[in-house]
């Protein structure tokens, strides 16, 4: 029996999903598009091709700076998150303690609530503590927010992970410390890789808690932020295309990487 | 299996993390809500009802809440619009569904405030799709209110949370036991039947999902409705920025967040609880 008969298949359905793709891919397209437009963003159609963009966007110190802050803040977050995320998802996976529905919840918080709310809570901290806002505040703002996402992530691990490995491991004589090196992390790792490149991405382009923890340095957004207050030219379409050509490599490797490995567990 | 001490390791950093962090903050947040500013702009620490008396009673607050509220219902209502035909569409009926379901996935890796840019350099009045119109002789001006308005708001943010609220409804829909379906038809329902008794009763959780990610997630915005909003476009968030930049008044700032927080808490809550009452389990 064919399901074509069974749900309702409209000859719009397909068409639909075709305008939808056409509207998630018009600005990107656009913003592609016009970064090798010699006469400025908008216009159209899109004339004189050139590089020249490209080139003032290699020869732009401030951006690069900033680049290299947002990376700089998207690996120690994704420290931070990954070691008090992945413990986090052990305890609710495998400890009691008062509290716990509480904490679950207050953990995944950031990712739901407006980052605006996660941003304030956390400068009113650090002035009530008295420190001066930098890198450093932002990457303690993203590596809390971010912890949702280990969690998350790790936790779904654990439900398909097989408790007899390291119940195994114990019994022979294997220590706690020994048993979550060798047996529970190497078991979860798909789940950690794919947490830590979601943490990264999201970190990348985080800009509402930095928005309000930032000091004299920016990151990548916030640099972009600046410019699009002063006036917008096509150099921000070029930086944006090539972070776009990044994050499809990282995809489709991160695919590759899995498609490998589960064939690898199949084995 | 496990000793305390393991459990104990695996407990407390991560808690005690969490409540400096974030216990501590939004407690903070709280405070300052009944807090206020003195004429030598220093912070006051003393507790009234002031800052929430003023946000009922000054029109400006209150009527932004209530803007942004419906602006974050609209973008919810066309996300759903546009993400559950989809969703649905490729569950159960699309060839190549991993494929599609990546194509989806895709524009979330574009940088959120690079999106809204691109909205910007498409709406603009000598922006892309102006300057299209003039090409193709359909208008002779620019249409100029298509920035720096609503439509601009929600239509920019339509696109941005159309995936969030994909996600959910595919993974509910993809859920669903296909037998069921095929149980419906052989018991002789129409497929239309079929649609509205079995498969759409048991997708409401991932709807309910998507509603929420897609009304929580633009209510708190402000960089759209900076970028592409206008004055008719200011959403609530943008007045607490102001609050908490040039106008000074970290108080009144950090009582109209809490509003937002409680709101947003009890819609979390609210929705939960709907979903469970539609889970079948």
């Amino acid at each position: 029996m064919s399901r074509e008969r069974t749900v309702p298949a409209s000859r719009w359905l397909p068409w639909h999903a075709a305008i939808i793709f056409g509207f998630l891919y018009l600005p990107i397209a656009t913003l592609i598009v016009y970064s090798f437009n010699g006469s400025g963003v908008g216009g159209f159609p899109p004339r004189d091709l050139t590089l020249h963009w490209y080139r003032l966007l290699f020869a732009d110190d401030a951006i690069w700076t900033s680049v290299l802050n947002s990376l700089l803040v998207a690996f120690a977050a994704m420290a931070i998150s990954l070691s008090f995320g992945i413990p986090a998802a052990l305890a609710l996976d495998r400890a009691n303690f008062p509290g716990k529905v509480l904490f679950r919840r207050l953990v995944l918080l950031p990712l739901i609530l407006p980052g605006i709310i996660t941003g304030l809570s956390l400068l009113m901290l650090f002035r009530a503590a008295d420190t001066k806002l930098s890198l450093l505040t932002i990457v303690l703002g993203h590596g809390t927010a971010l912890i949702s996402v280990a969690t998350t992530e790790v936790f779904a691990g654990l439900q398909k992970l097989d408790r007899a490995q390291e119940e195994a491991s114990l019994d022979l004589g294997a220590n706690y410390r020994q048993t979550f090196w060798h047996v529970t992390l190497p078991n979860l790792r798909l789940s950690i890789i794919g947490a830590a490149l979601l943490i990264f991405t999201l970190s990348m382009d985080e800009i509402a808690v930095s928005f309000f923890l930032i000091g004299r340095d920016n990151t990548l957004p916030l640099e972009i932020w600046g410019r699009l207050r002063r006036g917008i030219t096509p150099e921000i379409n070029a930086i944006s295309t090539i972070i776009f050509v990044f994050s499809l490599a990282a995809i489709v490797t991160w695919y590759r990487l899995r498609a490998r490995t589960e064939t690898d567990l199949v084995l | 299996m496990f000793s305390r001490a393991y459990r104990a390791a695996i407990t407390v950093p991560p808690l005690l993390w969490v409540t400096v962090f974030l216990v501590v903050p939004y407690a903070l947040l709280f405070c300052y809500s009944f807090w206020s500013v003195s004429s030598s702009q220093a912070i006051v620490h003393s507790g009234s009802l002031e800052n929430y008396r003023q946000l009922l009673q000054v029109n400006v607050y209150w009527q932004t809440l209530l803007r942004s509220m419906w602006i974050a219902a609209r973008v919810m209502i066309f996300s759903l619009l546009l993400g559950y035909p989809l969703a649905y569409y490729l569950s159960f009926h699309a060839r190549r569904k991993e494929l599609l379901y990546q194509l989806v996935i895709i524009p979330l890796w574009v940088s959120y405030l690079v999106r809204a840019y691109a909205w910007k350099t498409i709406l603009g009045s000598d922006g892309v799709l102006n300057t299209l119109l003039q090409y193709v002789h359909l208008t002779s001006h620019p249409l100029d209110f298509l920035l720096y308005s609503p439509f601009a708001v929600v239509l920019t943010l339509t696109h941005i949370y159309t995936p969030f609220a994909f996600l959910p409804v595919y993974a509910a829909l993809e859920q669903i036991p296909r037998n069921l379906v095929e149980a419906s038809h052989d018991l002789g329902a129409s497929p239309f039947q079929t649609f509205w008794r079995v498969v759409f009763p048991l997708s409401i959780p991932g709807v309910l999902a998507g509603a929420t990610f897609a009304f929580v997630l633009s209510l708190g915005d402000f960089l759209a409705p900076l970028l592409l909003g206008g004055p008719s476009g200011i959403m609530i968030s943008n007045i607490v920025v102001s609050l908490f930049g040039a106008a000074y008044n970290w108080p009144l700032g950090a009582a109209i967040s809490f509003c937002m927080l409680a709101l947003v808490l009890a819609l979390l809550f609210l929705s939960e609880s709907l979903e469970k009452k539609w889970s079948f389990r």
